[in-house]
């Protein structure tokens, strides 16, 4: 009944936001900020631990969304583990970039498992969804501690 | 339902013959915006092709055909609503503006530091944030009555609230968010009792029912023309003509003044003191049709229709195991608000438009709503006059679908 939507909800999506990944309170978090998108109320909390070296040792959040967002967040923090901040923010460009359709020609291999998010951008409505997530890690990257909001 | 004439109303709508995403369209947004009928896009038309000119102004033959047309508009709105005068019936964008505009003269001109407030916990957001926006520039405090878990204004707490202090009520007639019809009446009665105006939010109420401001003697009534089947970007502001004439122009500019030296300007009488400006000339005399064509089908007629419409809706989504009706008022308008369990909203409006079918999903600018109830959104069905049980069935059976699809 819903085949035109298999590229929107991947049955990846569907299993990240049934079982989302790192779905806790980080204690020891050495960033902490909270996104927020007021259109539809969507609302989480990402926590980082952050080396001495620049590199994400930990990742994880908490909060209430939809599949889409549920499913980006989740995804997130298990890829951005292991990355330098560096790394990390570049992925965000990418990924923003991807679901935005600003650029046609990304690397899927770089951008691995995130590819199933692609789908949003045949869905306007949908994007803030997959990249609150994004903008909010973004925020903590850059140590911009205040909540950060997709309007 | 036999005798209500839906055939012929959804042959006047031509937006229903469309197809969404090569489904047909089933539209039950209608608490956000409703559709328009031929005979309101034929007037924008015909205005914009055939007789279009400023008004109020030009000695010409054109300026006075439109100037004609658009206080006819201003006489239909009087008649439909059973004001006094036209000198009652303001011209405004919308219900949004309407309320600044009593917000922003009313209050200002009378209301001081300390004077309350009284509004609902199941406002629009157009009612909750001018009030809020005067208390901060005058110290006047808001106050909000409490609603219940199905959804109704707690009355008696409502009257527990009106005092000395208390200066205004300003309550909506009917919640978009929850489908909620307030005892308007009542309100009225109450609130008089201390001398208190009422100004009641009738953006919701004014397409699902009739509206008879002096039988509810009420101060002020606004509402939207986008929600009575008309353009958008015009609305009205009703109210009694002693609190029009006593309150100060809320914006400056062209055609509200009398006579404007650089020393001094006098205001022009009512309606046109709070009309500064162009106003939406063609859309104005959409309205005008718009209230034609409802009338035409009757209110009273809609009303009833569209009362069965939800009874139905909400006895079949009763059916829905995982399914929660938000807002189960007692008395209640076309509007079907519910979460799905472990499904947010946002998902259910993508996966529900694929089929075909428009609904929203969101906090319906009711954010104090979606708090009360704990949750960050609803989705929403929200029936007009030109919806049909095979239309709630198709519903239906896309929710049944999408909750087997999210497992």
């Amino acid at each position: 009944m819903f085949d035109e939507l298999r590229d929107l909800y991947q049955e990846v999506i569907f299993d990240h936001n049934r079982n989302p990944r790192n779905f806790r309170i980080m204690e020891d978090a050495n960033r902490r900020v909270d996104g927020f998108n007021p259109l539809c109320g969507d609302k989480l909390t990402l926590f980082l631990k952050i080396n001495d070296n620049h590199v994400i040792d930990d990742a994880s959040f908490q909060g209430s969304g939809c599949a889409i967002s549920t499913a980006s967040v989740s995804l997130m923090t298990e890829i951005i583990k292991g990355l330098s901040e560096n790394e990390a923010e570049a992925l965000f460009k990418q990924f923003h970039e991807m679901t935005t359709g600003k650029s046609e020609d990304i690397n899927l291999e770089a951008i691995g498992k995130l590819a199933v998010l692609a789908g949003v951008r045949e869905y306007p409505a949908r994007v803030k969804c997959a990249t609150l997530a994004w903008h909010t890690l973004d925020a903590a990257l850059k140590n911009q501690l205040e909540a950060v909001s997709t309007e | 339902m036999s005798t209500f004439p839906i055939e012929q109303i959804r042959a006047d709508f031509p937006i229903l013959g469309e197809k969404i995403r090569n489904k047909p369209l089933v539209y039950l947004d209608n608490a956000a915006s409703c559709q328009k009928p031929q005979a309101v896009i034929d007037a924008i038309v015909h205005t914009y092709s055939r007789e279009y000119a400023n008004i109020h102004r030009g000695v010409h033959t054109l300026s006075v055909k439109a100037t004609d047309k658009f206080e006819g508009a201003r006489e239909k709105v009087r008649a439909f609503i059973n004001a006094a005068s036209t000198k009652e019936i303001i011209f405004v964008r919308g219900a949004t503006e309407a309320i600044n505009l009593v917000a922003q003269s009313y209050g200002h001109s009378q209301l001081k530091a300390g004077d309350e407030i009284v509004i609902s916990a199941m406002e629009h957001h157009a009612n909750i944030v001018p009030w809020q926006m005067l208390c901060q520039q005058t110290g006047t405090v808001l106050k909000v009555v409490p609603i219940n878990q199905k959804g109704e204004l707690m009355f008696d707490a409502f009257e527990q609230l009106l005092g000395e202090k208390t200066k205004l009520v300003a309550i909506a007639h009917m919640s978009n968010a929850l489908g909620t019809i307030n005892p308007v009446e009542k309100i009225v009665a109450a609130a008089h009792a201390k001398n208190i105006p009422v100004l009641l939010d009738g953006a919701q109420a004014i397409p699902h029912m009739p509206v008879d401001v002096r039988a509810l003697d009420c101060d002020f009534y606004v509402f939207s023309g986008h929600k009575l089947y008309g353009p958008s970007g015009t609305g009205v502001l009703y109210g009694k003509q002693a609190l029009l004439e006593a309150m100060p122009p809320y914006q400056g500019g062209g055609d509200m003044i009398r006579q404007v030296t650089f020393e001094k300007t006098t205001y022009a009488g009512l309606p046109q003191k709070f009309e500064a400006g162009t106003p939406a000339i063609a859309e104005i005399i959409g309205l005008g049709a718009a209230i034609d064509y409802v009338s035409a089908v009757g209110m009273a007629n809609i009303a009833a229709y569209e009362a069965e419409l939800l009874t139905y809706a909400t006895e079949q989504a009763r059916q829905i195991q995982g399914l929660n009706i938000i807002g189960q008022a007692e008395h209640k308008g076309g509007i079907l608000s519910f979460t799905l369990d472990h499904i947010h909203p946002h998902d259910i409006g993508t996966m529900l438009d694929s089929l075909g079918i428009a609904v929203r999903a969101g906090h319906h600018c009711a954010m104090p709503v979606m708090d009360f109830y704990g949750v960050p959104a609803t989705a929403r069905a929200s029936f007009a006059m030109y919806n049909t049980r095979q239309e709630i069935d198709i519903l239906l059976q896309g929710i049944q679908s999408l909750i087997e699809v999210f497992g």
